[in-house]
């Protein structure tokens, strides 16, 4: 396969360059380990950032932040819920940041108000009642999978190739160049090569090891951050605490739930990544102290994100360490076509993509200008899925009682699946049910997966998807998948839950004899 | 004002209609005493009809087993706290023949072999080890083993289970097994079809024929035929009969995911014959609480919200599950007993409670915790005391037993249900 950019890594920043570079006429092959956003990019608070986060420990970004924001609402308002942020403070907090805080935001240009705190606690009733300072800013939330995805659909269009599930095995180097790099396909274990003139190491949290692959060295540090989404939405507004930056300080709604994080946990090898119980067990009482209902609201589901942060100097607190991303030139270690681009955040994903496409293009001699600044990003088929009660809207409007439902608990027709499927499909791809959650709402909701895994399933095999004892293995992938996220939040009611999984997976159909 | 409410006294209260509740006062009134029970029949509906004895041992090595009584033996030896290892395997054998002789005398009859497993066909097309299985069932364990020309065949509209998934997934060690899809019984309507309904229209005589001409077509030459649990909840045996006797074949049943209608049919059949045994039956009521009387015995407050009846009682047998049954209550600070605060054997701290894959063959930790008994199944402290002699815990609520893991979870409700009993007619 032969190409002028590889593009290795499909998050955010990777799935933003290839349209960044297809819609500069660059041909570009981006190839991604997993799926779409299996990394960072997909496991965060879905937070368009204001900026005002950042006003105490990095002006620039926090600038970055107020602009890339602010242009992914006019350009993708598709992927975008404007629903504005509250930056509490509670009885205990710093009074010196406070103070400082809405001089610092409007010295970043963040259009900052003070909130009377009556009208704080009437527009989000479930805050605490020892509020001492309210803010209002203009952050938002967004869905990071549709972002990707659509970026992802815009580039194909375009002539970009994608392939998932496919990793790096070895880079070939002749002289100062990457001759050739070998991949490998997961699922089939099939190899092959590809050939391009320019290599961008887009991983994120992996950027350290596939660097090294090639030669290279880069210090990435991985931090964990853990979320969890709760069963209801707790607030309409994004929830800042009004504080130095730090742990579970941040509720973010996202359609019918809310999301509430984050934690920062070293880890040595970002694949050993999950959320863990000492994690929640921390994080609970800092969060009940800004929104006291998160002490008695249930939980679906905890996740975890790595983000790869960029070591200049070293240091033993991970937030010091900038949000800011690293666009690294490898030709001093004696690389001339390969860069990585790592660090940053959600919200400044474009820009790094645009600076990244820059380079690319000097180096190919690509004279094509950025069109990301401005072009509105496309609303395509394949991320729409993702939104939460847009599938039981679209199916009660359509009462069609032959269209039958796989996800109960979300609304997940069939209808929706076939269409995902065929999208898969067209991509190339054998649909799994671990892509088709990816791309729905499906196993999100109570149940977790128990029952609808079995309905899609039979369903793959029915629509000759899957075949031989394919669904074993897709029952058991998907079932440890899920699992991953309900472990750390059983108590109470989830724990019943659980238990009736397992009666059935392991009881009844005794999927843990079923040798992987 | 509230009306006063009732009081009545029995000998034994039993918590819990569960299969441990049901088999506790079956056995009990069938030995003459004067029994009331009361609970929920929530779990049950959950169940897949078949009655495991063990079936699985040791889990951590996959070992599905032949011979549950091989492996009984071993677990005993292993494991002196496990329930099973207070019972000698008589008394197992004599209580799962107890249970299956009384519900073949009310209609639902169960088969299996004199000693072994039996291997039961899943909708995933897995092969599961069981004891004692309905009729309804049997053919189906008898045409895997033989992998005998079997046709399976799934309904328009019942989701979670293809014919198509099952044929492929045994297709390597199944060559002969060809699907089809026929349309549900009774009028064709767009949408989903679950079982129960499905079932309660081939109650109907008349439905059966029809059922039985969609399927015709498509036998060619099977000698078996496979369908989802469907057929009838209350006439299940006659309904086998009749479909067999028109398309001259061997008809057999493979359980459905939930909402499934074979635990419907177990909970029908005790619901209704257990009262009329002089059962004073409190079934969709919650015991609200139990307290020892100084006299000795038991008061009881059985209702829905508020207190509707106060149960004097000599004896209670808990069998109130675990997690799902509301048995156990996992908080985040550690896992409660429900109704007495009884103390709860379990890991030391919440992040024990799991293993960090759902499917880990090992299973979970959390699993074996519950109620630590004595040999007459009474719960006992930390330290060996019994709690109250006329206290009895039976089933899944019991600690050191993984049910789901081992395939055990008939079998321990049923024996320990038994040895429970006899104790409290001995005293």
């Amino acid at each position: 396969m032969q190409t002028q950019v590889l593009i290795i890594g499909g998050g955010a920043t990777g799935t933003g360059l290839a349209r960044d570079l297809a819609l500069r006429g660059v041909d570009c092959v981006l190839v991604e380990k997993q799926d779409i956003n299996a990394g960072a990019s997909g496991g965060n608070h879905g937070l368009l950032h204001s900026g005002a986060r950042y006003i105490g420990s990095d002006l620039a970004a926090a600038r970055e932040c107020r602009e890339e924001g602010e242009r992914i609402k006019r350009l993708a308002p598709h992927c975008v819920e404007d629903t504005g942020g509250l930056f509490v403070a509670v009885a205990g907090d710093d009074e010196a940041y406070i103070a400082d805080f809405a001089a610092r935001c409007e010295q970043c240009g963040i259009a900052v108000k003070a909130v009377d705190l009556k009208d704080a606690r009437e527009m989000e009733p479930e805050l605490s009642r020892d509020l001492i300072a309210a803010y209002a800013v203009p952050d938002a939330s967004v869905d990071p999978f549709k972002l990707s995805l659509d970026n992802l659909a815009d580039a194909q269009a375009r002539g970009t190739r994608v392939l998932r599930n496919t990793h790096i095995t070895a880079f070939e180097k002749s002289g100062t160049r990457i001759q050739r790099v070998q991949v490998q396909n997961r699922r089939t274990g099939a190899q092959f090569s590809i050939v391009a003139e320019q290599i961008v190491n887009a991983t994120g949290a992996w950027a350290g090891h596939v660097a090294a692959m090639a030669g290279a060295d880069i210090r990435v540090l991985c931090s964990q951050g853990s979320l969890i989404i709760t069963q209801n939405r707790l607030s309409h507004r994004v929830i800042n605490r009004l504080r130095q930056a730090s742990d579970a300080d941040i509720l973010v709604p996202a359609g019918t739930v809310s999301i509430f994080g984050t934690t920062s946990v070293r880890l040595d090898d970002p694949d050993t990544s999950r959320p863990t119980v000492a994690e929640i067990d921390a994080m609970l009482p800092d969060g009940i102290a800004m929104v006291p209902k998160l002490a008695e609201t249930r939980f679906i589901r905890a996740y975890a994100g790595v983000r790869p942060l960029v070591q200049s100097t070293p240091t033993s607190d991970d937030r010091s360490v900038s949000r800011g991303f690293a666009l690294i030139d490898h030709t001093k270690e004696g690389i001339d076509n390969f860069i990585t681009i790592t660090g940053g955040k959600l919200t400044t994903y474009r820009l790094m993509a645009e600076k990244t496409a820059n380079r690319v293009c000097e180096r190919l001699g690509v004279t094509a200008a950025c069109e990301t600044r401005t072009a509105p990003l496309p609303a395509t088929a394949s991320g729409k899925w993702t939104e939460p009660g847009l599938t039981p809207r679209l199916w009660f409007q359509q009462k069609d009682k032959s269209d039958l439902l796989l996800c109960e608990c979300e609304m997940v027709p069939t209808s929706v699946v076939n269409a995902i499927t065929a999208n898969i499909q067209a991509e190339g791809g054998r649909p799994s049910l671990r892509e088709l959650g990816q791309r729905s709402r499906v196993g999100k909701g109570p149940c977790q997966g128990a029952f609808c895994s079995l309905r899609l399933t039979a369903h793959l095999y029915n629509e000759g998807c899957l075949s031989a004892d394919q669904g074993l293995e897709e029952l058991r992938d998907f079932l440890n998948e899920r699992w991953r996220g309900v472990h750390p939040l059983l108590w109470g009611q989830a724990v019943a839950q659980a238990e009736l999984q397992e009666a059935l997976h392991c009881g009844l159909y005794g999927l843990e004899l079923v040798e992987a | 004002m509230q009306t006063p409410t009732d009081e009545k006294h029995c000998q034994l209260m039993v918590i819990g209609a569960g299969m441990a509740g049901m088999a506790a006062t079956l056995f009990a009134v069938k030995q003459g005493l004067q029994v009331a029970q009361a609970g929920l029949t929530g779990e049950v509906i959950y169940a897949s009809g078949v009655f495991d004895l063990l079936g699985v041992y040791p889990p951590e090595k996959r070992q599905v087993r032949e011979d549950p009584w091989r492996a009984l033996a071993e677990l005993a030896q292993a494991e002196p706290n496990h329930p099973y290892a207070r019972l000698a395997p008589q008394e197992i054998a004599h209580a799962m023949d107890l249970l299956t002789e009384y519900l073949g005398e009310i209609g639902l009859p169960y088969t299996g072999h004199p000693t072994k497993n039996t291997r039961l066909l899943t909708s995933v097309g897995t092969a599961k080890p069981t004891f004692r299985l309905p009729i309804s069932m049997a053919a189906g364990s008898e045409a895997l083993a033989q992998k005998a020309p079997c046709l399976l065949v799934d309904l328009v509209g019942l989701r979670g289970f293809s014919a198509r998934q099952m044929a492929s997934t045994l297709a390597h060690q199944w060559p002969d097994l060809r699907t089809a899809t026929v349309e549900a019984p009774g009028p064709v309507v767009h949408g989903p079809k679950y079982p129960e309904h499905v079932a309660r229209t081939l109650e109907v005589e008349a439905e059966r024929d029809a059922f039985a001409a969609a399927i015709a077509p498509h036998i060619a030459d099977a000698r078996y035929v496979g369908l989802p649990a469907v057929l009838g909840i209350y006439k299940t045996p006659e309904i086998v009969a009749q479909l067999e006797e028109r398309l001259k074949v061997r008809i057999f049943e493979i359980p459905t995911m939930p909402p499934a209608i074979t635990g419907l049919r177990l909970k029908e059949a005790f619901e209704s014959h257990l009262p009329t045994m002089g059962v004073d039956a409190y079934y969709h009521y919650r015991v609200l609480s139990v307290h020892p009387a100084s006299s000795g015995g038991f008061r009881l407050e059985i209702g829905k919200n508020d207190t509707e009846q106060v149960v004097h009682a000599d004896t209670v047998v808990l069998a109130t599950g675990r997690f799902l049954g509301k048995g156990l209550i996992p908080e985040r600070d550690g896992i409660h007993e429900a109704l007495l605060d009884l103390p709860v054997h379990q890991p030391r701290h919440r992040d024990r409670w799991y293993a960090g894959a759902f499917l880990a063959p090992e299973g979970h930790a959390v699993s074996r915790a519950g109620l630590e008994v004595d040999d007459q199944f009474r719960p006992v402290t930390a330290d060996g005391r019994v709690v109250n002699d006329r206290l009895f815990a039976v089933g899944s609520i019991l600690a050191h037993q993984d049910w789901m893991r081992t395939k055990s979870g008939v079998g321990i409700a049923v024996a320990s249900a038994w040895k429970a009993v006899q104790a409290i007619c001995a005293a």
